[in-house]
């Protein structure tokens, strides 16, 4: 059965000329592009969610003459490759997203950074860059972008990690404050901002903040582009209006028989058929940077979580404590479980580890083990303990 | 007197890359393509080209999964092992290229032609199984399809 209230939307992949959206730009005042911004509402697609206007008015209000525009391409997040297909089809927005980033807080230079398992896809991006270089330059505009790429390493994911990385050092995350608004890529102030959020503000700039608005609701507007995969006849990547239930997304996606959905990856949240209606996808519900991974009767949920878990013990940066040793204590303690070397009330201990690594923990890596592992087990107990 | 042996692959990537300490990562990536991992006088030398610590060189190297301190092969194999390709039958992709190449999980061929390893989610979950050899990426995989895809790259 098909869902009359999932909307398909083409924003993020329509063929747009970027040449026309610059040419705008560069005409317009700062100020302007800040505010415009502002006025749609956007809120960052990487996950986090921080109102992308903010962002930009914050760094752009800072004096230091010298600023950066960073794009997280470092998409690391299990079940999340909507940044790949954005890069491999439309690598011109995302650069022409730089630009008008560039020009609203004044910076010069601009980095992506791009996870080292998307390495194949360097020479067409170096390609676009050549094109893009040129239009500034046609355009009297002093703004360079470099590529820079990673070695494997989830947590440069995190933004303070990823300006480590950047730095050639290890990506261990910085204490915040300060925040990157203020002292971010080699200590000065810097947009980072999620490859699709990009090429939003370019569609916000062609198009207005009002025709953005229209999409979407109050607390979650415009569209996102997810991706979808698991036991789903329908894999792949979608952009669809924000602001829909579990219920109706899975209507629309699922196979007949989906007892859960994983939204926002391995860091995000299970939400169990018996929540489907309830549960709107969006910051008003479960917020997600886009994976939306669907699972039906035939798994197993301990097997889930555990793949969740060994993932999070092999990719904490091991810098502070709560997340390193946590995340091995969590693993050990279902598999313990299951064993039946402990008792399932020690389930209950484990989620009030989880609670502290959340409270705890330096960054977004340490504090978001919890919501898989506290959804899963709170939902799934006997397929944990049995 | 002891006498300094110029590395010259080294000090070319230096050129290339520029001697402060944000070249450290690209000039790590390029000794990794060129020889397949980082040997410790590589990282000695680097750290006295850039005039930072060996110890600085090995911890950041260390740290990333795809800077390899240990030798690896020509192709580097590289099996998704996250919960989309593990639901999509990764064991039978592992298990197959465990026969084909007569090595284990995280081992290299004696001949030095491939390694196999496992990876955190490569980004290819609508289309699991996945692999990576080097950089390029091998979706929707079969037992059938990825003893293809190795006999071409054994022939090599």
């Amino acid at each position: 059965m098909s869902s009359q209230h999932v909307k398909r939307v083409d924003l993020i992949f329509e063929k747009i000329e970027c040449r026309d959206v610059l040419k705008k730009i560069v005409d317009m005042e700062p100020d302007a592009i800040c505010q415009e911004l502002l006025e749609s509402d956007l809120k960052g697609r990487g996950g986090a969610g921080f109102p992308t206007g903010l962002k930009w008015c914050f760094t752009a209000s800072e004096k230091d003459p010298v600023k950066y525009i960073v794009c997280n391409a470092d998409e690391g997040e299990p079940g999340t490759f909507k940044d790949r297909e954005i890069l491999d089809l439309v690598p011109g927005k995302v650069f022409c997203g730089m630009a008008i980033a560039g020009k609203a807080i004044g910076a010069k230079m601009g980095y992506v950074y791009l996870r080292g398992e998307y390495k194949f896809l360097i020479p067409k991006l170096n390609e676009e860059l050549k094109k893009f270089h040129q239009t500034m330059d046609e355009f009297n505009q002093n703004f360079r972008i470099q590529i820079r790429l990673g070695s494997g390493a989830y947590i440069c994911g995190e933004e303070s990690a990823l300006f480590e990385s950047i730095e050639g050092k290890r990506g261990e995350p910085r204490n915040k404050p300060p925040y990157p608004t203020k002292s971010g890529l080699f200590g000065k102030p810097t947009v980072i901002n999620n490859v699709e959020t990009l090429v939003h503000s370019v569609m916000i700039m062609k198009y207005g903040a009002s025709h953005f608005k229209e999409l979407g609701t109050k607390d979650s507007r415009g569209s996102k582009v997810f991706s979808i995969s698991g036991d789903t006849p329908k894999a792949g990547i979608y952009e669809l209006e924000l602001g829909m239930t579990v219920d109706e997304f899975v209507n629309d996606f699922g196979d007949g028989d989906t007892k859960a959905v994983q939204v926002g990856g391995a860091s995000g949240f299970c939400v169990p058929r018996k929540k489907f209606e309830e549960t709107i996808i969006g910051f008003e519900g479960v917020p997600t940077g886009g994976s939306m991974k669907l699972f039906n009767s035939t798994r197993s949920m301990y097997n889930v979580l555990h793949n969740y878990l060994d993932f999070f013990t092999e990719e904490s940066c091991g810098q502070c404590t709560p997340c390193r040793v946590g995340c091995q204590q969590l693993l050990k303690g279902v598999e313990a479980v299951k064993r039946g070397e402990k008792n399932s009330k020690y389930l209950d201990e484990l989620v009030k580890l989880a609670k502290t690594m959340k409270r705890a923990s330096k960054c977004g890596l340490g504090q978001s083990v919890g919501n898989a592992f506290g959804s899963i087990v709170e939902n799934f107990k006997e397929e944990i303990i049995y | 007197m002891e006498t300094i042996i110029e590395n010259e692959l080294v000090r070319e990537l230096a050129n290339k890359h520029g001697r402060t300490r944000e070249s450290l990562i690209p000039i790590l990536q390029d000794l990794v393509v060129h020889n397949r991992f980082l040997s410790r006088q590589d990282m000695v030398d680097v750290a006295r080209e850039l005039d930072i610590s060996a110890a600085d060189v090995f911890g950041t190297a260390t740290f990333y999964s795809f800077l390899d301190t240990e030798v690896r092969g020509k192709y580097v194999i590289r099996i998704c092992k996250t919960i989309s390709c593990a639901m999509k039958g990764k064991n039978d992709i592992l298990s197959t290229i465990e026969e084909i190449l007569k090595v284990k999980m995280g081992e290299t061929t004696p001949d030095r032609k491939f390694s196999l390893l496992e990876a955190n989610c490569i980004g290819w979950c609508h289309k699991a199984p996945a692999m990576l050899i080097n950089d390029t990426p091998y979706t929707e995989l079969t037992p059938r399809k990825v003893t293809e895809i190795l006999r071409e790259y054994i022939k090599k």
